[in-house]
């Protein structure tokens, strides 16, 4: 596959490592957040930690979209699928998501509610075409990504006059959380979370280019490089991060050059203007109320908002007490801090959200750290990750 | 997050739809987020949409950039082996 | 798609209650379809039930049951698969399967002709196979009780007295060997899913493997274990295997056979080829010493000729199963949590 086995490649993997290792032989530890699930998932699938020296620690971020929506939204999905009797379509991402009391997308299907998992927003109009009688309404997750198609659909819903179809929004902006971990007072005054460079996200940047990131280089004074997500580009950008702690830099560099550009995709940041406007604020798991963070539909699309739309209820949602998933989604705590990691949270009977997906810093760690306490010997020679 | 991969464009239909290749696997996908693409193009994919111009000169380049980083941390190896 | 659209056939064609009430409709049904197509002296008999004649040995049985969305895919159809499905589950225990029983949950309003394509392809998967199919069952749901059609299938077969695979004989220092290619049957299924809909020359590795098995058996006599790695893929079964033998697995990714095209669908969708389902694949344990003989054997037979030494057995407490990457890491290839869902992140 073009672009994508080159960025897998073991020599180049054996030559970037040492370059690592020589790069970070100074004495010193480096804390590198990688902002998205993408690393996470690269980093555990390609077994990058182990290529790593003891001393780069990655902590993982808030950057999966499955992690942080609140359970309140979700259990506002679920009530969708069931009180309004509308057939929900979501991505399979969300299907296992426990919401208040355990209730997922998926337990709600096995109790009747008409819920279909899509691939795209375009199947998602498909099946509002294929059942006029029917309410549709697609359950959107994602990052400035994933928003793009979104407000593609809502304005071919508006042409087509697809008038059973309406979107439930959960779009959030990554420049916001970036900056709300970066305020927090863990990392500003605290000093409990060190984070000395950020590997920024990619596939967002894709969208929005790599100059929003500028201000928090000048801000925070913290290095971000923009990393693609093959288990290459990660170890690549890294090099490039220590590098820039090294020098005392503190810029934006662009690794994934051959995506992303400074100023972004232009014709999908119109389409999503055109459709969308910001939220004053917004609730992330673990973030808790981000100001400016989330987007929501606009009035001139009104009539597809599914907020508007369907009357959704007050209600008292609930996470499970000890789930530490919003602490481990600021990066303050490991997953192996949580009292419930591995005992009663496992994949199988996840409790928060981190342990559901796939880029889920506790669903990693349960593989991961399994396989770390199976080889001591390794384990005490490089360390895991913070 | 954010699932997406570069796929080729191998004919472009109406209604602003394209089918990608990625190996022997055929899709179809929207072209509505892009501009300039043609057949023959590396797009990225995600969610059943083109989201960006894959660029083979940007790709050389960053494996070149990888290769290099490598041959430098030998040589360093290497003249202080010689040192020592 | 799902080949069952009440719309192209008019009723008489159609599946009604009378065809499970035990009347003539029932009558009719049996001998037009089932027999006209399995036909063996057994089945012709008429009987409640088959008086076998066995072979020496011992007996192995085995039963599953066949769901599956759609019935007709790309490399095959629930016929077959109920077939090779029940076939291949006695051929694991190094038995050569015999005789098949069926038992059929048809809903009302399913096509006739599409049950006599099942059949027909049943009939066909079972003289291939070298099985009959000695007795059966049918029963009649009420519409949107039932998938259109659910084949269950119980195998019997003998086994040779020196023959003993079981699941809990890995033993460290065991090398691992997968038949084929990984995944090709889940993702010929996907392909036609709803919504996935992509395209691709990928089939179903539908196939009954009891000719494989004897002619690696004639080979190695000493295989330990042999299983079939369908639903949760070669990871499910590893891990099965690791659990009951009580020891842990280390794969190397670079000897893992996977088609091109398979890697790419489950780039796309985000999944694990190692947790697709496959259905004409085998996974063999067996002592170090006879693993390379094995694969040549393996490679010298149809349904083996992408025959793979993959991994081997090692000592572990916690039973885990790993794998080098090709990257050069390594991973934890765990048990899955239900079913892999395509997903977008």
């Amino acid at each position: 596959m073009k672009y994508i086995d080159e960025f897998r490649s073991h020599d180049l993997a054996e030559k970037l490592a040492a370059a690592i290792t020589r790069e970070s032989a100074t004495g010193r530890d480096y804390h590198v957040m990688e902002f998205c699930g993408g690393h996470t998932h690269a980093i555990f699938r390609y077994g990058v930690q182990d290529m790593m020296p003891a001393n780069v620690h990655f902590v993982h971020g808030p950057g999966c979209p499955v992690c942080v929506l609140p359970v309140r939204r979700l259990d506002d999905a679920v009530e969708l699928a069931e009180r309004h009797n509308v057939l929900l379509c979501t991505y399979g991402d969300m299907m296992r998501v426990p919401g208040t009391k355990q209730r997922s997308l998926i337990r709600a299907k096995a109790d009747g509610a008409d819920i279909r998992m899509v691939y795209s927003t375009q199947d998602a109009l498909k099946i509002a075409r294929e059942n006029p009688d029917r309410q549709i309404v697609f359950f959107a997750i994602g990052f400035e990504t994933t928003t793009p198609p979104t407000a593609v659909a809502i304005i071919q819903a508006q042409k087509e006059g697809i008038e059973n179809f309406s979107v439930f929004c959960n779009h959030v902006l990554t420049p916001a959380a970036i900056q709300h971990i970066l305020q927090s007072p863990e990392v500003r005054d605290l000093g409990t979370v060190t984070i000395d460079g950020f590997l920024g996200p990619s596939h967002v940047s894709s969208v929005i280019g790599s100059q929003p990131y500028e201000f928090f280089t000048e801000e925070f004074q913290k290095p971000v490089v923009i990393a693609g997500f093959e288990p290459l580009d990660v170890m690549q950008s890294t090099l490039m991060l220590l590098r820039q702690i090294n020098e005392g830099r503190h810029e934006v560099e662009n690794e994934y050059k051959r995506v992303v550009n400074p100023e972004g995709n232009l014709k999908a940041q119109s389409i999503v203007a055109e459709v969308f406007e910001l939220r004053s604020e917004f609730e992330w798991r673990g973030l808790g109320l981000v100001p400016y963070s989330a987007l929501r539909i606009r009035d001139a699309y009104a009539a597809f908002d599914a907020e508007k739309r369907f009357g959704l209820s007050e209600k008292q949602s609930r996470e499970v007490k000890s789930c530490e998933c919003p602490a481990i989604l600021r990066g303050v705590k490991k997953p192996t801090d949580c009292k419930l990691f591995g005992t009663v949270c496992t994949p199988d009977t996840p409790m928060g959200s981190c342990m559901v997906s796939s880029e889920g810093a506790c669903a990693a760690y349960w593989t991961y750290g399994r396989y770390r306490s199976a080889q001591p010997e390794k384990s005490s020679k490089k360390g895991i990750a913070a | 997050m954010c699932l997406a991969l570069p796929a080729r464009i191998i004919s472009i239909e109406a209604d602003g739809l394209a089918v990608v290749a990625l190996e022997g696997i055929k899709k179809s996908i929207s072209l509505a987020l892009v501009e300039d693409v043609t057949v023959g193009d590396y797009v990225l994919v995600h969610v059943g949409y083109a989201l960006h111009k894959v660029s083979e000169e940007e790709a050389v380049r960053t494996l070149a950039m990888m290769a290099e980083a490598g041959v430098l941390s030998e040589q360093l190896e290497e003249i202080e082996g010689a040192e020592a | 798609m799902n080949a069952f659209d009440p719309s192209i056939t008019d009723n008489a064609n159609k599946i009604d209650m009378t065809h499970g009430s035990g009347g003539r409709a029932m009558a009719s049904l049996i001998r037009d379809l089932f027999h006209k197509h399995l036909v063996n002296p057994h089945l012709s008999a008429g009987n409640d039930g088959a008086v076998l004649e066995l072979p020496p040995g011992r007996i192995v049985v085995s039963t599953d049951g066949h769901v599956i969305s759609p019935l007709f895919f790309p490399g095959g159809d629930i016929g077959c698969l109920a077939v090779h499905g029940t076939v291949n589950d006695v051929a694991m225990m190094g038995a050569k399967p015999l005789y098949l029983t069926a038992g059929f949950i048809l809903e009302e309003g399913f096509p006739i002709p599409d049950l006599e394509r099942i059949i027909s392809s049943m009939a066909g998967a079972a003289r291939d196979a070298g099985v009959h199919v000695v007795t059966g069952d049918t029963k009649v749901v009420e519409k949107g009780k039932g998938d259109g059609v659910f084949i269950t299938t119980t195998g019997v077969g003998v086994v040779g007295d020196n023959i003993r695979l079981q699941g809990d004989l890995a033993r460290p220092g065991d090398k691992i060997l997968v038949s084929g290619t990984l995944g090709d049957h889940g993702v010929a299924i996907l392909s036609t899913r709803q919504n996935l809909e992509f395209e691709t020359e990928i089939r179903s590795d539908t196939a009954a493997l009891h000719g494989l098995v004897a002619v690696m058996l004639e080979a190695v006599p000493d295989i330990r274990v042999l299983r079939d790695p369908t639903r949760g893929g070669l990871a499910a079964t590893l891990n099965e295997i690791a659990q009951q033998s009580h020891v842990g697995m280390i794969l190397d990714e670079r000897f893992v056979p996977i088609k091109p095209d398979v890697a790419a669908a489950c780039e796309l969708l985000g999944l694990d080829p190692l947790y697709v389902a496959n259905e004409g694949k085998l996974i063999a344990i067996c002592p170090a010493s006879e693993a390379q003989s094995l694969c040549d054997v393996m490679r010298g037979h149809p349904h083996g000729a992408d025959a793979a030494i993959v991994g081997e057995v090692v000592e572990d407490q916690a039973n885990m199963v790993q794998m080098r990457t090709k990257f050069g890491g390594a991973r934890v290839v765990d048990w899955i949590a239900g079913e892999q869902l395509p997903r977008i992140c």
